[in-house]
């Protein structure tokens, strides 16, 4: 019963970040908000019952795609600025 | 013993929401960092010590240390670079502030980025 | 009894993070949802602690631990690209 409360809310909270994300003018605001949609997903895949997808959703989903989204955002407001 | 952890976990549970409405109520961003990097490593320790409490026979005491030993060292030093960023891109302090002591070094050592 | 405190405890977590997640939607500035998201990851390790009591499988703990590595790395990140760029 408790896990399905859990997995209801979460979800829920998922589908409203998912919707911010899409509406937000500021890449950085969009990026961080994206990266609390992958942090979720893995509690999710944990209450299910898989502890390493959830790991491996926690590692890349959350860690590498937020790091390699900053240094792209990064690489191209200085491409911006020389021009 | 099983209760005794019950009931450390209820405390503990009650300090991560006081942090929470904390993050949710506070005016300013300092104080927001504030409510919400003291109450929630508090009460993220009184949960955790209250579940490995709970249940000595599981074997789970050690990890949860280390877990507690992580929590204390990193989200301390996390909040703190965060602090310092968001004060060195300018962002405003509430308007009942008395002091501020990062901008006062920051005008007298000019020159050199602290 | 115990489990019943226990699951209350579990539930007053998840109102935590639905509280944390509306400072993320309404927050004015970057920092502030830089801040919500600090303070998200480490209720929600808590609340991964307690779902791997509540399963009562150990194994779940490990999932913990790099959560909350992955977590600081994350917000580390953030910072250093707010302060100069990555």
């Amino acid at each position: 019963m408790i896990s399905v409360i859990m997995i209801v809310v979460l979800g829920v909270i998922m589908i409203v970040a998912g919707i911010i994300a899409l509406h937000l003018k500021n890449l950085l605001a969009a990026i961080i908000t994206a990266g609390t949609i992958s942090l979720l997903a893995s509690v999710i895949y944990l209450i299910l019952g898989s502890p390493d997808v959830a790991m491996t959703e926690a590692s890349i989903g959350s860690g590498l795609t937020t790091i390699i989204f900053l240094y792209a955002l990064n690489k191209v407001q200085k491409e911006d600025k020389n021009d | 013993m099983e209760l005794t952890g019950a009931i450390i976990t209820l405390i503990g549970s009650l300090f991560l929401f006081l942090g929470a409405l904390g993050i949710f109520r506070m005016p300013d961003v300092y104080n927001r960092m504030q409510a919400g990097t003291k109450a929630t490593t508090l009460g993220t320790i009184l949960f955790l010590f209250g579940i490995s409490i709970g249940h000595l026979e599981c074997g789970c005491f050690g990890k949860i240390s280390i877990l507690i030993l992580f929590v204390i060292f990193t989200n301390p030093v996390s909040s703190n670079a965060l602090a310092r960023a968001s004060h060195y891109v300018g962002i405003k302090l509430t308007d009942k502030t008395v002091k501020d002591d990062l901008k006062k070094d920051n005008i007298e050592n000019k020159g050199e980025k602290i | 009894m115990a489990n019943i405190i226990y699951n209350i405890a579990g539930m007053i977590s998840l109102v935590a993070i639905v509280l944390t997640f509306i400072r993320m939607i309404l927050g004015p500035t970057v920092a502030d949802r830089a801040v919500a998201l600090d303070g998200m990851t480490i209720i929600a390790i808590s609340l991964i602690v307690f779902i791997a009591y509540s399963f009562n499988r150990i194994i779940y703990l490990d999932v913990a631990i790099v959560y909350a590595l992955i977590s600081f790395v994350g917000i580390v990140a953030i910072a250093r690209y707010l302060e100069r760029g990555i």
